[in-house]
């Protein structure tokens, strides 16, 4: 018994488990209902049993109740497979799963326990939430980012409606409304402005549905080939095989060339872009070392070279294939078909010496152009030639070149041979030929240049020349002053100044020319008229004042030297005793220096250093969150917001509040439902809104006519 | 639409927006217009914005079928363009362009604030003045200066319709009989204030000649000032300073204030700065009637003072022939600059705040730029100049002896030689001042009280926010209120006006140490650049140094590289002006002969 109302039990907790579960469901309330009703008469102290349900077939058969033999027994495969094949009724497919079931030796492996289950959920829980929360962080986002955001969030937008909007349920009742819309509307007039006008809605509509299901079926094909295309593609690309790749590129290449020659009849426009191309892939191969031989592995091969074949043909293929980038690509002409052919032939490779920069005062350039200075020029010089010298030096110029890749290449191991001294050879009669055309075209620039020389040392000349001038002039200022300097102990430090103070003040004005003199005296008080007597004859003594008043002020911004020095502490102290020279040193600090005073060149200008303190308050003294230094805080807030110095509508935009929220009005918090909406309406409402813009133009500017004409008037 | 209103006063304005209102109404799209193609030009200019719109439903299918556009282009697309000199007339510091490896929430602040700052540069440029009034200006036929034509002849040549501009007042002959001496004038909008030395004051409306009060104080009067409104003003008498109201009642004795020999009053700030015999600035705040500094100059006797406009600095001029500058923050100069041997005599500031023009006893006349307290120019005065006054445009009128000399052109570089027009006066002149927004100078003399035309003195266009020579007394009383409101408080006086807009920099730094220490390190400090590890032995230590340096000492290079542009650039002017020498140098005399 004890066992049977313990399976009850399990089976009660069970449903629980299901009911908690699917706890929305309607139909568990029956249940619910019946397990109260059971409760309740449990709770009535005399336990009636409960009747359990015959579930399946036994040996007895109690009065009471239907129970099992051998309950609490595990049931074994084996035990069920018996039955079975007794039984002529079962099918023949349970049996079979049954034999197979049987057959299977993999035991299932232990639950997780309790804490590294809980761990895992907890794990998933976190990731469920967060997705969950993070849906929000676009719309925090975007409201910290608004200029303004108006509470509570759905209003209806203010503003004039359309009459469409306002009149939706309305229907003309009268006869003469109804016969006044009949007559509207059966010439198919616009009665106010919509979106569309008849017309183009129905042209919109005239799309029929064998049209659109063409078009589907169309775009479905394109979108499968396109999904192969890309599968395709990337099989191809996760190939890693070197060879592989090289062979397509290879055959790429022929492909593209193979085009291009068509292109170039049938499409010659189409040819120069191609051409253009690949002039820029000229320029980038000149531009890189990629196939230079000056790479890890093209060091390590050319290691390999002396030894290897192989190595050695990679390399120079490589070489071969920074010549073939490299050469210039010439559209063929009929008349210069042939000399360009030779001069294709023997490419100047001084493509890859660096460019000869014409910039002599950028330092960074600079070093490089003496390096490189000599070959520079007999590249650069050779231009006026004819064209059949220009060919051989260009043959000469092609060795060159095609010797120092050697040289690159197998760095160490060149023994000169009989080429190489042949060559050598070549070089002494270019040197020789470069030197006479040298003499031929430097001949001219050098005598074009002299002459600017001596310009510029004109212009010098002349500089020093105005400079000495303004001294002299100065001189004569000093001879022309006749007023009577006198000796006043004017300090040394200050002639230091540029300007002298004296000369300033005692310069010689202008005199003004006035048709009429003056005829009345000035009639002041006696007392008055001293002092200004005294005053006037005062002349230097301001001078001298005024100096002595800066130095001052000088004297009192400067930072004073803290002396911390102790008499007596290490050494003898006394009366007639200094420390020593070392402990001054020591202990006298030196505050440091403060900012050079403004008015440290303006002799007769004294310019307070003094902060001002008054309106430190007013000021803002710390940073705010975006700014990192004060020129772009100070940027921000240099034009002011005041009426004084704005029109009325910049200074509403400008102090425009943060949040507006409606009197009255109860904010709700936001729902997630509000904002998912509006994406999602708006998605869905993207094209329908451009051609509302498109279309609702003129309406705005059938209202207000004015707005757009006062513009031009203005001006 | 939004502030047209405020600068509607000028009558032209109106006649245009008139014009504008009553073109015919607008025609809705639907509305056939059948030959719009055949418009005359002049109707296309003013309705070339709808024209875009009324084509029909007919034209628009039309349209589609021949794929190509019926309508005409708008001849003036967009927005109406603005002059630039315009839009630099209200362009507010430089324009700041978004650091480099700005953040993004630095870069929408930079960003937002940019475009904003632009918008309000170009509502403000696009709502200025149209169409102004030109400055007047005199004119002497061949070979005669301008400073021989007499004041008579003015008065004669000139429109007597032409109103208020042309006007000669002959107060002399009214106060002749009462006011024996004039010490000083200040003339406020249409309102004369005039006070003798024995003790006359009196105010006069001069446009309608309304004598509003006159009175005899029985003291020495040294200074009379208005105050904000012509309904009070100060005097300044032997002992105390008075404050009066228009019908000559008085109001307060202030006895803080004694022995003041001139007077200022700052108008935004409310305040009345005054410079006593005793060596004492003083400033009272008119609208509380508080005061607000006391500063003893030790400079002695106080008797030049002047004003600038511009950053409501005062400027004092001593007897040692030094000027110094004062803000009631301060208790010393903020600037003092040595100007003449002699005394100071007389100063004045331009509007701007750009000029100061002094003159001493050593009967010369300088002109300085008050930026960088620099002399531009001086000249010599035969008698000296007792008193100097700036009209709005400019214009400077000096008064030597018994002669007002004016000046054109004085605020430059380069000096006058000759005045621009000369007024022979009885008597020694006391005062000088110009009428805003008027031709007329008002000169206080020996004899009595003299006005002169000085044609282009004064401002042609005003603007009627700010102050309204026009104003009735109920705007007169709006003014007020709002200017009360808007008072610029006494603390944000000093020698930068700007300096509320910058931020403190002492503090800031202080603070920012402050923090810095208290983080460990310096939250504002750039980002060290930390290179990316790359695979495949891209990250050797080589690699990784090459890669730092490609980025190091950015900001340097930008300068290196700004200025070795610029100095190629002028290296290439010098080059061809040279070149342009040479090849003119190198023709020879027998160039003429080749062909």
């Amino acid at each position: 018994m004890a066992v049977e109302s313990g399976d009850e039990d399990d089976l009660s907790i069970n449903e629980q488990a299901i009911s908690a579960s699917e706890d929305e469901e309607g139909s568990d309330d029956e249940r619910k209902h019946k397990k109260l009703l059971e409760a309740i008469s449990s709770m009535g102290g005399r336990k009636r049993k409960k009747q359990s349900e015959r579930s399946e077939a036994s040996v007895q058969v109690s009065e009471f109740f239907v129970n099992a033999e051998g309950t609490g027994e595990k049931v074994n495969i084996s035990d069920l497979l018996g039955t079975v094949e007794k039984t002529s009724g079962a099918a023949n497919k349970t049996k079979k799963q049954l034999r197979n079931l049987q057959n299977s030796k993999g035991t299932l492996a232990l639950p997780l326990n309790k804490q590294q289950t809980e761990k895992i959920q907890r794990g998933i829980a976190y990731e469920k939430t967060t997705k969950e929360v993070s849906c929000w962080q676009n719309i925090i986002v975007q409201n910290q980012k608004a200029e303004q955001i108006v509470f509570p969030l759905n209003q209806e937008s203010l503003g004039p409606k359309q009459v469409e909007q306002v009149v939706a349920g309305w229907k003309a009742q009268t006869p003469l409304e109804q016969e006044i819309f009949r007559l509207l509307h059966s010439n198919s007039h616009p009665v106010n402005d919509p979106v569309l006008t008849p017309v183009e809605e129905a042209s919109l509509k005239a799309m029929s549905l064998e049209e659109a299901k063409i078009r589907r079926a169309e775009l479905q094909k394109t979108r499968a080939l396109q999904s192969y295309y890309e599968a395709k593609a990337k099989r191809e690309k996760n190939i890693k095989s070197k060879k592989y790749h090289k062979i397509q590129k290879k055959g790429k290449r022929k492909e593209f060339l193979k085009q291009f020659e068509e292109m170039v009849k049938t499409n010659p426009e189409g040819a120069l872009e191609e051409l253009k191309k690949m002039e820029l892939s000229r320029m980038e191969e000149r531009m890189s070392l990629k196939h230079q031989n000056s790479g890890k592995w093209a060091k390590s091969k050319a290691i390999m070279a002396k030894y290897d074949d192989s190595a050695r043909k990679a390399m120079q293929e490589q070489l071969q294939m920074n010549k073939d980038l490299t050469q210039k690509i010439v559209v063929p002409s009929d008349d210069e078909h042939e000399s360009n052919e030779e001069g294709l032939e023997t490419v100047p490779d001084f493509v890859n010496d660096p460019e000869p920069i014409i910039d002599p005062v950028n330092p960074w350039m600079r070093v490089q152009l003496t390096h490189e200075e000599p070959e520079v020029s007999c590249v650069t010089t050779d231009e006026p030639q004819t064209a059949e010298q220009e060919n051989e030096e260009e043959e000469l110029i092609g060795e060159f070149e095609r010797k120092r890749k050697l040289r690159q290449a197998d760095e160490e191991d060149l023994i000169p041979t009989e080429e190489q001294s042949k060559r050598a050879g070549l070089k002494k009669i270019l040197a020789q030929k470069n030197e006479k055309t040298l003499e031929g075209t430097n001949q001219t620039p050098q005598g074009l240049n002299t002459p600017e020389r001596e310009d510029e040392e004109g212009l010098l000349n002349e500089g020093q020349i105005r400079v000495r001038n303004i001294e002299d002039l100065e001189i004569l200022d000093e001879d022309v002053d006749p007023q009577p300097i006198v000796a006043t102990s004017e300090p040394p430090n200050k002639k230091k100044s540029e300007i002298d103070l004296k000369k300033v003040l005692t310069k010689d004005a202008k005199v003004v020319k006035v048709p009429f003199l003056p005829t009345v005296v000035e009639e002041e008080d006696h007392g008055e008229q001293i002092s200004i007597i005294k005053e006037a004859f005062a002349g230097d003594d301001v001078i001298s004042d005024f100096i002595k008043d800066k130095r001052k002020q000088e004297a009192a911004g400067k930072p004073k030297v803290v002396d911390l020095t102790l008499p007596g502490w290490g050494e003898w102290g006394g009366v007639g005793l200094k420390p020593s020279r070392w402990k001054r040193k020591r202990f006298r600090i030196k505050m440091a220096s403060s900012p050079p005073r403004q008015d440290r060149k303006l002799p007769d200008t004294i310019i307070s250093e003094n902060r001002n303190t008054s309106i430190a308050s007013h000021q803002v003294s710390q940073l705010p969150f975006p700014f990192q230094n004060t020129a772009q805080f100070e940027s921000c807030i240099r034009t002011p917001i005041g009426q004084t110095w704005n029109t009325q509508g910049v200074v509403k935009k400008m102090t425009k509040p943060k949040v507006i929220t409606k009197l009255g009005a109860i904010i709700a918090p936001m729902v997630k439902e509000d904002f998912i909406n509006k994406t999602t309406t708006s998605a869905g409402k993207g094209p329908q809104k451009k051609k509302k813009s498109v279309y609702q133009r003129p309406n705005l500017i059938c209202h207000h006519p004015n707005i757009t004409t006062i513009g031009q008037r203005i001006n | 639409m939004d502030s047209l209103i405020c600068y509607l006063p000028n009558k032209v304005n109106i006649y245009e927006f008139d014009w504008l209102f009553l073109t015919q109404p607008p025609k809705r799209y639907w509305e056939e217009t059948e030959n719009t193609d055949q418009r005359r030009p002049e109707e296309e200019q003013g309705t070339a914005v709808q024209n875009q719109n009324k084509s029909t439903v007919k034209e628009r299918s039309l349209k589609r079928k021949n794929g190509e556009s019926l309508e005409k282009k708008d001849p003036f697309s967009g927005e109406a363009p603005i002059p630039h000199k315009q839009l630099q007339k209200f362009q507010r510091g430089e324009k700041y362009k978004v650091p480099a490896g700005a953040r993004q929430r630095l870069k929408e602040a930079i960003i937002s604030s940019e475009a904003m700052s632009e918008l309000a540069q170009k509502q403000a440029a696009r709502y200025d003045l149209l169409l102004p009034e030109d400055a007047g200006f005199l004119e002497g036929d061949e070979d005669e200066d301008t400073n021989t034509i007499s004041q008579d002849d003015i008065a004669d040549a000139a429109d007597i319709t032409s109103g208020s501009k042309v006007y000669v007042i002959a107060f002399s002959l009214y106060l002749l009989k009462k006011l024996q001496i004039q010490k000083n004038v200040f003339v406020c909008n249409r309102h004369l204030l005039v006070g003798g030395k024995k003790g006359h004051v009196a105010c006069i409306d001069w446009q309608s000649k309304d004598l509003m009060c006159e009175m005899n104080v029985m003291e020495t009067v040294n200074d009379v000032k208005w105050l904000h409104t012509e309904a009070m003003f100060a005097v300044a008498q032997k002992r105390w300073l008075y404050i009066y109201d228009s019908k000559g009642l008085e109001l307060h004795c202030v006895k803080k204030f004694n022995d003041v020999l001139r007077m200022q009053f700052l108008p935004y700030h409310f305040l009345l700065a005054t410079a006593s015999a005793t060596g004492f600035l003083q400033y009272l705040d008119v609208s509380v009637g508080k005061e607000i500094a006391a500063i003893c100059t030790k400079m002695g006797r106080l008797d030049v003072m002047s004003q600038n406009p511009h950053n409501a600095v005062i400027h004092l001029g001593h007897p040692n022939g030094t000027i110094s500058l004062w803000s009631p923050n301060q208790k010393e100069p903020l600037v003092k600059i040595l100007c003449h041997r002699g005394a100071v005599r007389s100063l004045t500031v331009d509007k701007t705040g750009t000029y100061m023009v002094t003159s001493g006893l050593d009967r010369k006349l300088k002109v300085y730029d008050i930026r960088a307290f620099k002399p531009l120019h001086s000249c010599f005065l035969p008698a000296g100049a007792s008193c100097l006054s700036l009209s709005q445009r400019g214009l400077l009128s000096a008064a030597t002896g018994d002669i007002v000399q004016v000046y054109q052109n004085v605020l430059g570089s380069s000096p006058v030689s000759k005045p621009y027009m000369a007024h022979r006066l009885q008597g020694q002149i006391w005062g000088l001042a110009y009428c805003p927004f008027e031709d007329v100078l008002g000169i206080g003399h020996g004899e009595g009280f003299t006005s002169m035309i000085v044609p282009g003195a004064g401002e042609p266009n005003f603007d009627a926010l700010d102050t309204n020579p026009f104003r009735s007394s109920k705007q007169r009383q709006e003014w007020e209120v709002k200017a009360l409101l808007e008072k610029v408080q006494p603390e944000l006086i000093g020698l930068d006006p700007g300096q509320l807009s910058k931020v403190d920099q002492a503090s800031f730094e202080q603070r920012h140490k402050e923090h810095v220490e208290a983080l460990g390190f310096d939250p504002l400090a750039k980002d060290k650049f930390k290179p990316k590890t790359k695979k495949k032995g891209r990250s050797s230590a080589g690699a990784i140094e090459k890669r730092k340096r490609k980025v190091a000492h950015e900001d340097q290079r930008d300068k290196i590289r700004q200025t070795v542009q610029e100095r190629t650039e002028r290296d290439k002017e010098q080059k061809e002006k040279s070149n342009e020498k040479k090849n003119l140098g190198n023709k020879s005399t027998l160039d003429r002969f080749r062909k």
